[in-house]
């Protein structure tokens, strides 16, 4: 399997945003989209996605007919997306059953830390703890592409630590992770960097 | 159950039971009690507009809670959650209409018997009332779900969804009320009603799902 995309061309509000970006990621590779503020890297994650419809160009998952890629995608946001007045385990079980998964609750919460508060409501977990609540997602729904935006925000040293041995997990099974960053991320990838397109091109 | 459309299902019905479901039935009993206030002490007059007062009372607290309808998961991010799913957005939508119809628009069927005696409604009238607010009930959230999706990115929305839905809901207010009467047109209006909420109900979601994804562009 491999995450192929090319030539993309997104443009938000009128302003060309990604204009003929192109990869490719193959089973077990990671993808570091960088660069500064403004430079189109959410926008990125959220055309691979398909939340975003490109202009032109395409993103397709070689190897896979049977679905299409949005089925076989994770698409870690700035939003977590934990309802506050649902437990925290579920929470997971909404976003297990909704995305088809088959995966054990309990050990996914185990894993990124919150078994010991399961049962507790969502409105009480603080910022780092929602992100980990949205990370044991990937673990409760296995999917082959992981698409990561900032996926270290809010999150403490540990929870950094944790992340990066997911994903060297995830891609030593085959996984596929794309994360956008302006940090340093815990793993090794290759990089795809973006520039800030401010001007529009003359016609 | 873990189906993509069980799971939306059952996460909206246990969010509403965490939270103020009841407020649209007493919304509709403070509309039934007021509305002889204004009329004055005419029982005969009462009892020939009580109907006409249900579907008003209905109609306006089905929208009381719509605005929230798609707005929360369009802040939290879980409308990006939805479309990850194995299933259309429109699917999805129309599960989300359903337990918001279960929550909200159901009760009201259930309380409008009591409440047509407060009005000196008729068994017999209570009887009809009832048949056609359940059938109309769901044509109303439905329209109204288009509303909300249309409205989920303002912040002012919440003012707009009965704008837009008041004018649209018309037809199905003149034969609700039509079908709660009791003359000979009263079975032809039900079936008149009953095709309307099967119209909004076959159109309604895919329509919202559509705006949806329109304004993430």
């Amino acid at each position: 399997m491999r995450l192929v995309a090319s030539d993309l061309v997104v443009t938000r509000g009128g302003r060309p945003v990604l204009s003929g970006v192109g990869f490719a990621v193959p089973a077990g590779g990671a993808l570091a989209v960088v660069g500064p503020n403004g430079a189109g890297k959410s926008t990125l994650l959220r055309t691979i996605a398909g939340l975003l419809k490109p202009l032109s160009g395409e993103v397709r998952l070689e190897g896979e007919d049977e679905f299409e890629p949005r089925e076989r995608m994770h698409l870690l946001g700035h939003q977590d997306a934990v309802k506050p007045g649902l437990s925290v385990v579920r929470n997971l079980r909404f976003a297990r059953d909704l995305l088809g998964g088959e995966g054990d609750l309990t050990a996914a919460l185990a894993r990124v830390g919150l078994g010991a508060i399961a049962e507790l409501p969502g409105s009480t977990l603080s910022a780092g703890q929602k992100r980990r609540l949205a990370i044991a997602r990937l673990l409760a729904a296995p999917r082959p592409v992981w698409l990561l935006d900032e996926p270290t925000a809010a999150l403490d040293a540990a929870g950094q630590r944790l992340l990066g041995e997911l994903v060297a997990e995830h891609r030593a099974k085959g996984g596929m992770v794309v994360a956008a960053t302006h940090l340093a991320l815990g793993f090794e990838a290759e990089t795809l960097e973006l520039g800030t397109v401010v001007t529009v091109p003359a016609e | 159950m873990r189906s993509p459309v069980a799971a939306v299902l059952t996460r909206d019905l246990a969010l509403a039971r965490g939270g103020g479901a009841g407020l649209g039935v007493v919304f509709f009993l403070i509309v039934v009690t007021l509305t002889p206030f204004a009329i004055g002490p005419d029982l005969a007059l009462l009892r020939r507009i009580g109907p006409a007062i249900l579907w008003l009372g209905a109609l306006l607290a089905t929208l009381l809670g719509l605005d929230r309808l798609l707005q929360a998961d369009h802040e939290d991010g879980g409308l990006d959650l939805l479309h990850l799913a194995p299933a259309s957005l429109g699917t999805l939508v129309a599960a989300k209409i359903f337990a918001h119809w279960l929550t909200t628009g159901l009760p009201l069927v259930l309380a409008a018997p009591l409440f047509g005696v407060m009005l000196d409604i008729a068994s017999q009238g209570l009887g009809r009332v009832t048949i056609a607010l359940l059938v109309g009930t769901p044509a109303l959230a439905c329209l109204g779900a288009v509303g909300a999706a249309l409205t989920v990115g303002l912040r002012r929305g919440g003012l707009l969804v009965p704008v837009l839905i008041l004018p649209l809901s018309i037809p199905v207010l003149i034969f609700g009320v039509a079908a709660s009467g009791d003359g000979p047109e009263a079975s032809g209006a039900l079936m008149a009603l009953a095709g309307l909420a099967l119209g909004y109900a076959a159109l309604g979601p895919f329509a919202a799902a559509g705006a949806l994804k329109a304004l993430r562009d």
